[in-house]
């Protein structure tokens, strides 16, 4: 039997009504990884995570779970599920299925983000405890009446914080915040730019020597709805990183599978291999720039190939560990 | 076989939906990852023709569509495939998936 697509829509959407996201994340969770780091708290520039890098590994887990259970007759007993979810956060116990080396494997890539701005001399603050999901994935399911007061409620945030300008750091809450949440949030006007963007248009020198190679691996969002494809190319190639171009790449790149994790883990996997033997095809370290594609191709790649967040491999060359 | 106008009507007041552009090429199915033959050209018929019935068969693949947009950047009609589809999601949650509010 498929997984109950009304029950596990209508978990996500009372999540987000009730609890502020799809799947509720601890102030200390979503803000761990800034620990440290001397951001400044707001400003009129601000570093906006839309807490994906975050949920990654608790969506991860929940997809895991439904995984095992897709095709199970303990499917029949979630219809329950979301009736208790909606008193007691049965989500929320997702994340004591996540190990603390997962959790800080996704936090560092939010410290490497936070450094090479840093380092490229881009001032910005972060809102800490009072930063919330965007709401992509609601808003991708089609949960409008859960999501349109949801981005009422960011958009609320970014204004009272005098917020004008968001630096974003994955594809899905650039195009949310560039797109969507003006048709959402009358009035909604901010300046939003990819961490990617913002690094490739300030000034950088092309680092002398080579620092290996990489396959790339576009996100669609990035590729096809905000037309990201150029910066990561000047980004790496500045690294002194070659870059691997598969046969589907930039405007026409293949999906990663991702979008399916949640409802259909079995078609994403699919997806995902298929993607992974494509890019093999040209070498075996691989680089995203995108969490969804990042932990689904990984699944898919095993020990067959190295899967890699951009961030990670800039990070890297910028010490000198490429 | 029964026509509801109401979901036609329903999802063409969505701001964007554009699927009746569509010349029925089918060059969208030739490239979908997942290799649907119903996504998404049949499935704008059934909408369009008001067909309830025959499109919610097909709810799993409204559900599982990537939203990619590999099949938008090569249609010759411009239609908005992924945003017709996830705007077909909001309407057939409401209607089907006692997707409203809790």
């Amino acid at each position: 039997m498929p997984l109950p697509t009304a029950t596990v829509l209508g978990i996500l959407s009372d999540n987000l009504s009730r609890r502020g996201s799809v799947l509720p994340l601890s102030r200390r969770a979503a803000t761990r990884w800034a620990k440290g780091l001397g951001i400044p708290e707001g400003g009129d520039t601000v570093l906006y995570t839309g807490h994906m890098y975050q949920l990654i590994p608790a969506i991860d887990a929940l997809a895991g779970l439904l995984a095992r259970l897709e095709d199970s007759r303990l499917t029949r007993l979630f219809g329950l599920g979301r009736f208790v979810n909606r008193f007691i956060s049965l989500t929320f116990f997702m994340q004591l299925l996540v190990s603390r080396r997962k959790r800080a494997q996704y936090d560092a890539m939010l410290r490497d983000i936070a450094g090479l701005l840093q380092k490229a001399g881009i001032s910005f603050g972060y809102l800490y405890g009072e930063e919330m999901y965007s709401g992509t994935l609601a808003y991708d399911e089609g949960l409008d009446d859960a999501f349109g007061p949801h981005a009422r409620r960011v958009a609320e945030t970014f204004q009272r914080r005098g917020v004008r300008r968001v630096i974003t750091v994955d594809p899905h809450t650039t195009h949310m915040l560039h797109e969507v949440y003006p048709r959402f949030v009358p009035g909604f006007r901010l300046e939003v730019q990819s961490y990617l963007d913002v690094l490739a248009a300030a000034a950088g020198e092309a680092k002398a020597g080579a620092n290996g190679q990489v396959v790339i691996h576009d996100s669609c969002v990035y590729a096809r709805y905000e037309g990201v494809v150029e910066a990561p190319r000047v980004l790496l190639r500045r690294a002194g990183i070659a870059v691997g171009e598969p046969a589907l790449t930039g405007l026409a790149t293949h999906c990663c599978g991702g979008p399916a994790e949640v409802l259909f883990p079995g078609e994403a996997h699919r997806i995902a291999l298929e993607r992974v033997a494509q890019l093999t095809q040209v070498g075996r370290r691989i680089t995203t720039m995108c969490p969804i594609c990042l932990v689904n191709l990984r699944k898919a790649a095993g020990d067959g190939a190295e899967v890699l967040d951009i961030s990670q491999v800039l990070a890297a060359a910028d010490g000198g560990r490429g | 076989m029964r026509v509801s106008p109401a979901l036609a009507a329903e999802v063409k007041r969505l701001d964007g939906f554009n699927a009746s552009a569509c010349l029925n090429c089918g060059a969208c199915t030739a490239l979908c990852p997942l290799g649907y033959e119903i996504l998404p050209r049949k499935m704008f018929r059934l909408v369009l023709l008001g067909l309830e019935e025959r499109l919610m068969e097909h709810a799993p693949q409204i559900y599982s569509c990537l939203l990619c947009r590999m099949c938008e950047a090569n249609c010759p009609a411009g239609v908005h495939i992924a945003g017709n589809i996830r705007a077909l999601r909001s309407v057939v949650g409401r209607r089907h998936l006692s997707l409203r509010n809790a």
